[in-house]
């Protein structure tokens, strides 16, 4: 069953990244993005981690996907033209990105040998066993999101305001 | 029937999926899908974040997932108020055409 459901929201996760590279349209992009976000939600909650797949589902895939789309289809940019850059970016680039998926699997499957396996039988991390270390060991990083995201509040609103001279 | 999945398959994911997100960066030409592999590759580092939290019994490790989200939030925000800015000014948000540090 584990594995059943592995294979396939792996597999949806990858279907929607290759789509987010091969759409030409932002939002299309956009949206098979917010596939890959939902399908990993379900990896999570495979993994036991059951607090933050409801998090990437509000957070990852509500809240900042929204942006993304609200921002595509304000600006309406359109389709984006192909170029290829210079031909050393492609001679460089692509043997670069097949290295580093080369350098991660072989360290991962170096490695891996030691690690266990996954099942649903695992049990769960609770909400509850989150909580306790959040807010006893780790309460002051967390207020201190809480000021960065005023922060970011403040300065999406100064930066997306139009510039009326006054500013 | 209660079949089990090796922890190292989830890791590979996450590397396949971190590294489509390093060509999506690369080679997208539009400044907002550009932006939208570097929250692939975020992600992508979620799950293994995720992964060993699992293999460890740690939750620091979910925690940690959790502010690479909050943070995630804060630089969605301010990012897509960037590309709005630098739209408005610009008219384009083909990156080829944005090469100036000057607004």
């Amino acid at each position: 069953m584990h594995l059943v459901l592995f294979f396939i929201f792996a597999l949806f996760a990858l279907a929607g990244a290759a789509n987010l590279l091969l759409q030409k349209h932002p939002i299309n992009s956009a949206l098979s993005l917010i596939v890959v976000m939902s399908s990993l939600a379900v990896l999570y909650l495979l993994l036991g981690a059951e607090f933050l797949a409801m998090a990437q589902v509000i957070v990852y895939a509500g809240a900042i996907m929204v942006l993304f789309t609200f921002v595509v289809m304000l600006l309406n940019e359109g389709r984006e033209e192909k170029t290829w850059g210079s031909s050393a970016a492609r001679v460089v680039g692509f043997p670069a990105v097949v290295a580093l998926l080369a350098v991660l699997a072989s360290a991962i499957l170096r490695a891996g040998r030691h690690y266990g396996t996954v099942s649903l039988s695992d049990g769960i991390t609770t909400t509850q066993d989150l909580s306790r270390v959040l807010f006893r060991d780790l309460l002051l990083p967390f207020e201190l999101t809480s000021v960065l995201i005023l922060i970011a509040i403040l300065g999406a609103v100064a930066l997306a305001r139009k510039d009326d001279g006054n500013a | 029937m209660n079949t089990s999945v090796p922890a190292d398959w989830y890791l590979l994911l996450s590397a396949a999926l971190f590294t489509m997100g390093v060509i999506g960066f690369l080679s997208k030409r539009s400044l907002i899908t550009v932006f939208m592999s570097i929250e692939l590759m975020l992600n992508a580092v979620n799950l293994s974040f995720v992964t060993f939290a699992h293999e460890w019994h740690a939750v620091k490790g979910q925690i940690f997932v959790f502010f690479v989200m909050m943070v995630a939030a804060a630089e969605a925000a301010v990012g897509l108020a960037i590309i709005i800015a630098i739209f408005r000014v610009r008219g384009t948000l083909t990156v080829d055409q944005i090469d100036r540090m000057k607004l």
